[in-house]
């Protein structure tokens, strides 16, 4: 089986990036509208985000990289706040560490977290990442970077797709070592 | 093992779990409100399946968004009501009848020591002062959870927060909180367990425990708890009838780490600045910020212990002219209780508007949002950039003592000059 790649850029942010600044609550009437819930997504503290996330999926062979610092999606369990990010285009995530709920929110909407050391990764980057492997190959610096090993039951419902996906295939939950 | 470890590896079916081992485990109790419930049933309906695991096992709650504030969110509750009918779940509460959910969990008995809960929310946490492991998933877990009853979780190390010494009032549990935030900041708990201990804990009343479990999240804590004690065990006795088993940390629980705190270094009422529950100061050092707006509730601070201590502050006295004050009891048990002590007379006397036991303008929902530049001073629990209404809006947390005194004032004010008689 050949690993998994993305290709990208990234959109480097910083830390403690909350739910409230991924999708503030006075969005709540949109849940039920995603594609339009999703041109707001980080619009208080990064107005330009939606745009530039437009303009590098637009361009052959690439994906925004949402790269963020600590504590990424602090806060409320909206499961809006990883699904407004996946839907504005994003392909994945990098951060030092995300929130628990945020965290496996993202995964289960197919959307890739992965854990490394950000400060390695500068705005614009040209990023390879190996899905498989948890490798990110920054074109920009010449510097690989390794991911901590996410929990095999993650990587299972990244797989398929996400968690309802992983379920109607599996029927409940595979826990492996 | 730890208290959280001992629940897990029971309800995982293991004799042993470590930190961070992947466990499946049972969901004894599982909670959705009108925010997310009507998108987890979407989600349910996904996996195909007609019945849910066991609807005894189920609480359904309206607290965000109720009495509905549009069309949208009326659709959303007519939606939940539906499912509710349909699937027997008996533990339903309409708008009118419980509160807000968290309070509603403890208060009416639905969790127990020893037991798991799940819930839509991410102040889960709260229900961890009986001794449950209590924590927040998304909807898309809990549409699982609805199927099969069992949900995945990293094992959390437990990060014993140990507090000694007597509070004296007006300085809280909120205080205390807020002051244990500072220490921690808001990713000092990321994947962990915060278990409180210490002779502070013990002889709190069961709402001010609710307050540092129901904020355990604000450090990243995957769940707060507290080691249920006689207190515990007799508040249950009066609300349930179903058996439960009190179960304790080992003797020999390993912990990830143990911080110390003494009450007496709480030097004044704490105000966590905006944007984030971990930036405390003494009130000392914002006193005077002018304020549009004061607001004493949620499922941090909306309990008739708070209640009472506001009143104590606003009795016989006029809040400033204006300053917006609102005050919403936590549930409709403890507006009961307050209308009985003449608590919400105070209120009104004072020129506050007593809202219905929901979650009111903790975030963003229905009633009480901020406009541009506004100035809120609230015993919530968090104070991000947009979280009520406008993204100019500011937000300072504090005790109820802090946000009455404050609102007399129309600015951040120190409530002990309210306590020096005593």
């Amino acid at each position: 089986m050949t690993d998994l790649v993305l290709k990208g850029k990234a959109i480097k942010l910083w830390d403690n990036i909350s739910t409230d600044d991924i999708i503030p609550g006075r969005f709540a009437h949109l849940r039920s509208n995603l594609p339009e819930l999703a041109k707001h997504v980080l619009e208080d503290t990064t107005p330009e985000f939606a745009s530039r996330v437009r303009d590098m999926s637009l361009h052959a062979g690439g994906e925004a990289i949402l790269v963020a610092g600590k504590n990424l999606g602090l806060g409320s369990s909206r499961e809006h706040a990883p699904l407004v990010i996946k839907m504005s285009g994003v392909g994945a995530i990098l951060a030092k560490s995300a929130a628990r709920i945020f965290f496996r929110n993202a995964i289960n909407q197919g959307l890739p977290v992965l854990l490394c050391d950000t400060d390695k990764i500068g705005d614009g980057d040209e990023l390879e990442i190996n899905l498989t492997g948890g490798t990110i190959a920054n074109l920009t610096s010449g510097i690989t970077l390794s991911c901590s090993k996410m929990p095999p039951i993650m990587s299972a419902i990244l797989k398929e797709g996400g968690l309802i996906p992983y379920i109607q295939k599996h029927k409940g939950f595979v826990i492996t070592r | 093992m730890t208290l959280v470890e001992k629940i897990l590896a029971k309800k995982a079916g293991k004799k042993v779990v470590r930190p961070n081992q992947i466990v499946e485990f049972s969901v004894d109790l599982a909670m959705i409100h009108d925010a997310l419930g009507a998108h987890t049933i979407a989600r349910f309906r996904e996996l195909g399946v007609e019945k849910v695991w066991d609807p005894a096992r189920i609480v359904v709650v309206l607290d965000h968004y109720v009495p509905n504030k549009d069309i949208d969110t009326a659709k959303k509750c007519l939606n939940i009501k539906k499912f509710v009918l349909e699937q027997g779940i008996e533990n339903y509460y309409e708008v009118g009848k419980g509160g807000i959910a968290h309070q509603v969990l403890v208060e009416k008995g639905h969790v127990l020591p020893g037991t798991t809960l799940v819930a839509v929310d991410s102040h889960t946490t709260t229900s961890g002062v009986v001794g449950a492991f209590a924590t927040g998933i998304g909807v898309d877990e809990m549409a699982v959870v609805f199927k099969t009853g069992r949900l995945w979780e990293r094992v959390p190390g437990t990060i014993r927060i140990n507090v000694e010494g007597k509070l004296r009032p007006p300085i809280a549990s909120k205080d205390l909180m807020l002051f244990i935030l500072k220490r921690l900041g808001v990713s000092g708990a990321l994947f962990k367990s915060l278990q409180y201990t210490g002779s502070t804990i013990s002889q709190m009343s069961i709402e001010s425990r609710m307050v540092l479990t129901n904020m355990a999240i604000e450090s990243g804590a995957t769940n707060g708890i507290i080691e249920p004690d006689q207190k515990v065990v007799d508040f249950l006795k009066a609300r349930t009838n179903q058996p439960f088993e009190v179960i304790q940390s080992d003797p020999d629980a390993e912990y990830a780490e143990t911080l110390e705190f003494h009450v007496d270094d709480i030097k004044e009422p704490m105000v966590a600045v905006p944007p984030k529950p971990s930036n405390a100061v003494g009130v000392t050092e914002v006193e005077g910020t002018r304020i549009d707006q004061a607001f004493i509730g949620s499922c941090t601070n909306g309990r008739l212990e708070d209640l009472r201590i506001a009143a104590r502050i606003l009795k016989g006295r006029k809040a400033d002219k204006f300053t917006k004050v609102i005050v919403i009891p936590a549930s409709q048990e403890v507006l009961k209780a307050a209308l009985a002590e003449g608590l919400i007379e105070t209120f009104v006397e004072a020129g506050a508007v007593v809202g219905p036991p929901t979650c009111g303008p903790c975030m963003e929902a229905h009633m009480g949002i901020l406009g541009p530049g506004e100035v809120c001073i609230s015993t919530a629990n968090r104070n991000f950039q947009g979280r009520v209404g406008d993204v100019t809006a500011k937000i300072y947390l504090a005790s109820p003592a802090t946000v009455a005194a404050s609102a007399l004032k129309g600015k951040i004010s120190d409530p002990r000059e309210f306590f020096r008689e005593a």
